[in-house]
């Protein structure tokens, strides 16, 4: 006797939240039921194997006809075809959009094309995620890029409104769309100590204040692309580096303000060239590409390496930052020129990765 | 021209990509009625298309108006080669037909396919403006309403029940017309589709002329039903009740009669008094009428088995004479009938007087060729042979299947006749066939009927009043109807446990749904019978010979195997049965369901006794023992578990008629507590009513073992296939109605009867495991209307589809009621009083079901305490006798009723207002604010005729669809699994559209008809044709109501007086 056929349909479509789980994760039918014996669940209810093998097969298939609807969310809620609560239609849509920390630090600021999806096997070799699911999540950022990508207006929402993700899930988005289309390398060793939500912060900084969505809001990929005018402005930082003068009399405003504030107050002002150099330079170069992609890197060697090395309390770098920022304004020829300056180079960036 | 259809076509969505250059769609649609076709713009370059498309107008004549179905179809535009079909919508316009229901179609439909499914959605408006017409002589019947519910349906009022309809249609099968070797198999499926929509409104149409022959305005419990005979056509055939229904339409009566069945039993027994109570004793297993005659073709009858009851006839002393009367009057009314047949499974109060038991009747019939006319052309060269008959047939071949079904019908009829019985009940007609092989079987259950309903003049009123007076309280309809010293089949008859009046037999089978005023202890449950015989494959005479052999004894097998199950329970009464008889290629299966219940008024089940054959071998003997105690343990676990525990006091009653039934229970209860008692065994041996197995043989081995397989259901969960399960009467407003369909192959060495008995028992049992796992989130919860069916669509291959709804209830207001089974047993006495007043005063009885009930309840408390009657006993012994009780109680609920009433039109309002008519509320969530504007409504499905916690407000028309859905592509879609799971769930799909496109929430008396599966996994297709019917209702919420004025029986009283008055 060998059964041919064997399905179950609701009027209300049966969600199984630790199935949908399994799904998601990548495993298949077997690997499922097997794990699901071992949650115990056969004591818990008197049910046999053979149960749970077409208890679980009735879910998969619901899930594989459903994954077509997830593909665009609102198409879910607008379909006929499965009577699903609006809770647990959101429950679908969020976790089917939800990702694993260590697969999108793996991807993070890659671009979302076809050689990556290629890596995607040593990804999950190497991150223990099944194959399936890393490409379920690769799908799903790319999906979500391609739709977002030319649209006008604020990034998150356009992310919410069409992938109907909550708000914490589309800044997420937001910030995997952002950098891969940036590509900001993060994946060098040096940045491995960061984790996605220290990008994702940095991601939501820089969206809100350097690209062009920060000047004008009715411009095509205002959220996703840096402000080219805004990058060419920093360029004429390097005078605060260049002009001795300046240098000096920044320095001594930063020290003025700071002093008896800062641990590390001697440590600053012995090294405060160095990292206003390190600073500068790293802004000034921004107009170029590459330069772009090596931000974090060079954010990292330039500022946040010394900081460290003198073993600077989190609270003096914010400190110190703050200072360094506020006191350029007070420089000659600096005031109303580079307003968003200190809001941009105020770099909260290096702020956050010092933060780890 | 009586009528013009409106059409207007809006905009779709969701279309697929027609063209893949652009990846976009160029759409337009055609619009179709009868023969006239109006097409819209094309929208080009969308897959969401605006069309706004002007009103299409067809006027029509009203007949085509019910025969023909609405045809929209989607294309895409192609410019230089044929426009490609994207798919289609069929829009039954009858609901429109009459004044109450929908006045407008309109919404968003699912455009199908055949090959390919569900494709994108379009939102269509549909109007009819009718013409007053009052030809007499006209063919339609518009006007007349259908509803599946078997039952008058909740705002509805029965005036007169008039009786059986029957009607069938007959015509060539597309699929196997020589042009579909040519057409495409969309064409194919599209065309049996359309066939089958324009034969299903010719039915109706034909019925609706029949009803109001008649004079009827309704026809409920209508059943429709296709016989895909294959090369010798389809039929399409419907029985149904005639009714001449009234719409209760002031709110203040309506709102109580749309009260939930939960709220019926609990507080307001009034809702459906006293009517249904129908008992069958199957004592005598078989009663044949057997005649095996050749008719034009062949057609062996089939011994048919009649499970009765037996009745007391004249036994009781007053009673007889108002019997003879009454059954004089009755027969009166039925004798103009040719059918005195109806499919109703629950009755208006005081429609059903007595149970006679359950009748069936089988025929074999051998399959010839229905010739019609229309296709005598196209027919040409199928077959030389058929060309000698073309002369002959025209009209009178279709004739041969009236000519069947109306045989099959005059035996039930005297089978019924033989129990003392003028009508029928709860009467069904099923087919199953193989190849030219077709059994055709006919089933309901015996029994008198009160003649108030059947007539249209009224009666008079103190002979009414007498004929009530005489109706015992709620054991009424186990009372035997015929005469005792005459009976049709030996049976063991015993006074009546509750007014120990009359008698009863010792155990009722039923296939009707348990009536509301029926005490019952302890809970009900599934029970099935499941049979298997192989069968040597034949031709034509001898297969149909070789089958009428067989089923005799099936017959006898399926209803010994649930005697015993039944008795493995400890119950004594079977409602609900449907026993199904499939007919393969090489075996016969035998399929029967049933609810099991404890009837107060029967007595106490025996227990089983087993005995061997071989009574000098030692270990022989210790095996036989130990079979016995484990069915003595199982006996005694399934007490415990569905609460069986009779009241002991009945029997101390001083002068008590009947002593056996103490002597029984007795024995059977030392029997279970130890078990080494054989001789005690031996000693109940000889008692008539121990059921004995003899053991002589492996075959009955395995029936023993069979028997204690059945696992009963994983605890918080319930299982019956009737409309409500007794004894749980706090429905939660859950509830999840489900399809699901198993098959499996057969291995083919070897087969015995035993391995494939088996084989068929483990689908069922796993199927049922299956529903329990997945459904384990809802415990505490019921499986109700568990319907199953069998089907065996290919040699090896067993079929099994599953439709049933779980519905959740409060387990602690389960507990309470259960244990106060007193509070049952005094709403039953209120229903009593109540219907006392409602029949000879003819006081706005249509207001009467409905009242919440607390306050009658309380006040019958009061009553009878005052009347002297310890309350601890009043369980068992309260004097229904006392007529100057009544009286009293009589005046006390004419008041209380004016209060309720007042009090429930107030309601009423409340519940509009507050209630969202989607029944989203339910579902309205907290957490998911991007969601939180989905535009797709709710719509619930039921084969219930009810929707718990809610009241249905209106029935805006019967939902009756066809599709077929056929892949040429089974891998990619999954295998046979895939297609099937998504096709049923297209199926929900365009059903939900389809009753939201009305006004409605929901669908009940919901049915899967037929799901008929077919597949070739070499060729990498498959077909599935599915078959699906129920009605459209528009029902509210009564949440916040049920919190002033039920919660609890007990402390209901004076909550909801006061509750009543701050509603006001």
């Amino acid at each position: 006797m060998t059964s041919e056929l064997d399905i179950f349909v609701g009027n209300t479509t049966l969600i199984d939240e630790d199935v949908y789980r399994l799904w998601l994760d990548g495993y298949s039918v077997s690997d499922a039921v097997a794990l699901r014996v071992r949650s115990g669940i056969l004591e818990q209810t008197g049910a046999t194997a053979a149960v749970l093998q077409s208890d679980t097969m009735d879910h998969y298939r619901t899930f594989h006809m459903l994954e077509r609807l997830l593909h665009a969310p609102p198409k879910l809620l607008h379909q006929l075809i499965f009577q699903i609560p609006p809770s647990r239609q959101a429950l679908l849509i969020e976790r089917y959009y939800a990702f694993d920390e260590a697969f999108v630090r793996e991807v993070l600021g890659k671009k979302l094309s076809k050689g990556t999806k290629k890596d995607l096997d040593d990804i999950s070799t190497k991150t223990g995620i099944t194959l399936k699911s890393c490409r379920r999540q690769f799908d799903n950022f790319k999906r979500v890029f391609k739709v977002v990508e030319e649209m006008r207006g604020s990034l998150v929402d356009n992310i919410q409104q069409h992938f109907l993700l909550s708000d914490r899930l589309a800044r997420d988005y937001a910030a995997i769309v952002f950098f891969a289309n940036n590509r900001f390398e993060t994946g060098k060793k040096k940045l491995q100590y960061l984790s996605f939500g220290d990008f994702a912060f940095c991601a939501e900084l820089m969206i809100q204040n350097w690209t062009l969505g920060a000047v004008d809001s009715q411009v095509d990929d205002m959220d996703m692309d840096l402000d080219k005018e805004f990058l060419q402005d920093l360029k004429e930082l390097k005078v605060l580096v260049a002009d001795k003068d300046l240098l000096d009399l920044h320095k001594s405003l930063v020290c003025t303000a700071l002093r008896g504030k800062l641990g590390v107050f001697s440590e600053m002002e012995a090294n405060f060239k160095n990292l206003s150099r390190g600073l500068v330079n790293v802004a000034a170069k921004l107009t170029h590409n590459k330069d772009v992609r090596d931000l974090f890197v060079d954010l990292v060697e330039k500022f946040v390496e010394p900081c460290r090395s003198d073993h600077w309390p989190l609270n003096d770098v914010r400190l110190f930052l703050n200072q360094y920022s506020a006191s350029v304004h007070s420089l000659d020829g600096f005031r109303p020129r580079y307003r968003h300056l200190d809001q941009g180079s105020g770099s909260p960036g290096p702020l956050r990765l010092e933060f780890r | 021209m009586p009528g013009k259809l409106k059409v207007k076509i809006v905009a779709g969505r969701h279309l697929p990509v027609m063209d893949r250059a652009s990846d976009l769609t160029d759409a337009f649609v055609e619009v179709k009625f009868g023969n006239t076709t109006f097409k819209t713009d094309v929208y080009l370059k969308s897959l969401n298309p605006q069309w706004n498309s002007e009103w299409f107008k067809f006027e029509v004549d009203d007949e085509d108006l019910q025969d023909e179905p609405l045809q929209i179809t989607v294309l895409d535009h192609d410019t230089y080669s044929a426009n490609d079909a994207i798919g289609k919508v069929y829009i039954d316009i009858d609901p429109l037909l009459y004044s109450e229901a929908a006045t407008v179609i309109s919404g968003w439909f699912p455009i199908y396919d055949t090959i390919h499914g569900i494709r994108g959605e379009i939102n269509v408006v549909v109007k009819v403006d009718l013409f007053n017409d009052l030809n007499r002589f006209r063919q339609s019947s518009c006007g007349v309403k259908f509803f599946c519910t078997t039952s008058i349906p909740k705002c509805y009022r029965a005036v007169i029940i008039h009786g059986f309809v029957e009607e069938l249609v007959v015509n060539e099968d597309p699929e196997y017309q020589w042009i579909d070797r040519i057409r495409t198999p969309r064409a194919s499926n599209e065309a049996r589709q359309r066939l089958i929509s324009l034969m299903s409104g010719e039915l109706q149409r034909k019925i609706g002329l029949k009803v109001l022959e008649m004079r009827g305005n309704a026809v409920v419990g209508y059943l429709q039903c296709f016989d895909l005979e294959g090369e010798s056509g389809l039929v399409v055939r419907a029985i149904g009740t005639a009714c001449t229904l009234d719409k209760l339409s002031s709110p203040a009566a309506f709102l109580p009669a749309c009260n939930s069945p939960s709220k019926e039993m609990k507080e307001s027994p009034l809702v459906h008094p006293p009517s249904h109570g129908c008992r069958s004793t199957h004592n005598s297993p078989i009663h044949t009428a057997t005649g095996s005659r050749l008719t034009q073709n062949f057609s062996v009858s089939v011994p048919t088995l009649i499970y009765t009851g037996m009745g007391s006839g004249s036994a009781g002393k007053e009673g007889g004479p108002f019997k003879a009367l009454l059954r004089q009057q009755t027969q009166s009314a039925l004798e103009q009938r040719e059918f005195p047949f109806f499919t109703l499974t629950a009755f208006p109060p005081g429609f059903l007087v007595h149970v006679g038991g359950v009748v069936s009747a089988r025929s074999v019939k051998l399959l010839d060729r229905i010739h019609n006319p229309a296709f005598v052309g196209i027919m040409g060269n199928t077959r030389s042979y058929k060309l000698l008959d073309w002369n002959s047939f025209n009209s009178d071949e279709p004739e041969t299947r009236d000519a069947w079904w109306a045989e099959i019908r005059q035996e039930i009829k005297s089978h019924a006749k033989a129990l003392g019985c003028h009508a029928v009940v709860g009467y069904s007609e099923s087919t199953s066939i193989c190849e030219e092989v077709c059994i055709l079987s006919a089933s309901g259950t015996a029994a008198v009927l009160n003649p108030r309903f059947l007539q249209d003049g009224t009666v008079e009123g103190c002979l009414e009043q007498r004929l009530e007076e005489n109706l015992p309280a709620g054991c009424g309809f186990c009372h035997i109807p015929y005469d005792e010293l005459n009976m049709p089949f030996p049976a063991h008859l015993t006074y009546c446990n509750n007014c120990r009046k009359q008698k009863v037999p010792d155990v009722l089978f039923t296939t009707i749904d348990l009536p509301v005023d029926a005490t019952v202890i302890g809970k009900g449950c599934l029970i099935q019978a499941r049979l298997c015989r192989l069968k040597k494959k034949a031709q034509a005479e001898a297969n149909a010979t070789a089958i009428s052999n067989l089923l005799p004894f099936m017959e006898y097998e399926v209803h010994t195997q649930l005697m015993n199950k039944l008795k493995l329970k400890a119950m004594n009464a079977l409602f609900g049965l449907r026993i199904q008889i499939t007919v393969g290629e090489n075996m016969l299966m035998g399929l029967a369901s049933a609810t099991g219940v404890y009837l107060a008024a029967l007595p106490t089940p025996g227990g089983i006794q087993i005995a061997g054959k071989t009574p000098n071998d030692g270990s022989y003997e210790q095996h036989i023992s130990h079979m016995q105690k484990k069915i003595n343990d199982t006996i005694a676990k399934n007490k415990e578990l569905y609460e069986i525990n009779p009241p002991e006091i009945s029997e101390e009653i001083i002068g008590s008629p009947i002593p056996e039934p103490r002597q029984r229970s007795r024995l059977l209860r030392s029997q279970s507590e130890s078990s080494d008692e054989v001789t005690e065994l031996d000693l109940s041996h000889g008692k008539k009513d121990a059921f004995v197995l003899e053991i002589d043989d492996t075959d009955a081995m395995e029936d023993v073992h069979s028997l204690l397989t059945d696992v009963p259901p994983p605890s918080g969960f319930y299982s019956c296939n009737t409309e409500i399960m007794p004894g749980i009467n706090n429905w939660t407003s859950e509830i999840q109605m489900f399809t699901s369909v198993r098959v499996i192959r057969l291995s083919s060495l070897n087969l015995t009867n035993q391995a494939l008995n088996k084989n068929f028992n483990d689908l069922c049992e796993n199927l049922l495991k299956s529903l329990y796992f997945k459904l384990r989130s809802m415990i505490p919860c019921c499986l109700c209307h568990v319907n199953f069916t069998v089907s065996l669509p290919e040699d090896e291959l067993i079929q099994v589809t599953v439709t049933a709804v779980a519905i959740t209830f409060d387990k602690n207001q389960a507990l309470q009621t259960t244990k106060t089974h007193a509070e049952k047993l005094l709403q039953r006495a209120s229903t009593d009083n109540e219907e006392l007043l409602q029949f000879p005063l003819e006081l706005c009885s249509d207001s009467l079901p409905s009242h919440p009930f607390p306050p009658a309840k309380e006040h019958l408390e009061s009553a009878s305490s005052n009347s002297g009657i310890p309350a601890a006993q009043r369980a068992t012994s309260v004097d229904y006798s006392s007529f100057a009780d009544r009286c009293s109680s009589w005046i006390e609920l004419i008041k209380l009723k004016a209060q309720t009433i007042r009090r429930g039109s107030i309601k009423t309002t409340v519940t509009v207002e507050k209630a969202s008519p989607m029944g989203e509320g339910n579902f309205r969530n907290r957490s998911a604010p991007p969601c939180a504007n989905s535009t797709v409504g709710v719509v619930k499905m039921t084969p219930l005729s009810f929707i718990p916690g809610a009241k249905i407000t209106k029935y805006l028309g019967i939902i009756n669809m066809f599709f077929i859905r056929e892949t040429t592509s089974l891998r990619e879609e999954g295998g046979v699994s895939g297609f099937l799971h998504a096709f049923i769930a297209e199926v929900f799909a365009m059903v939900r559209a389809h009753v939201a496109a009305l006004g409605g929430n929901a669908v009940v008396s919901y049915i899967m008809k037929q799901c008929v599966f077919m597949e070739n996994p070499n060729k990498n297709q498959a077909q599935c044709l599915i078959n699906v019917s129920g009605d459209a209702v528009v029902f509210v919420r009564e949440s916040e109501l049920e919190v002033v004025s039920t919660p609890q029986p007990a402390a209901s009283c004076q909550p909801s007086c006061t509750g009543g008055e701050v509603t006001t």
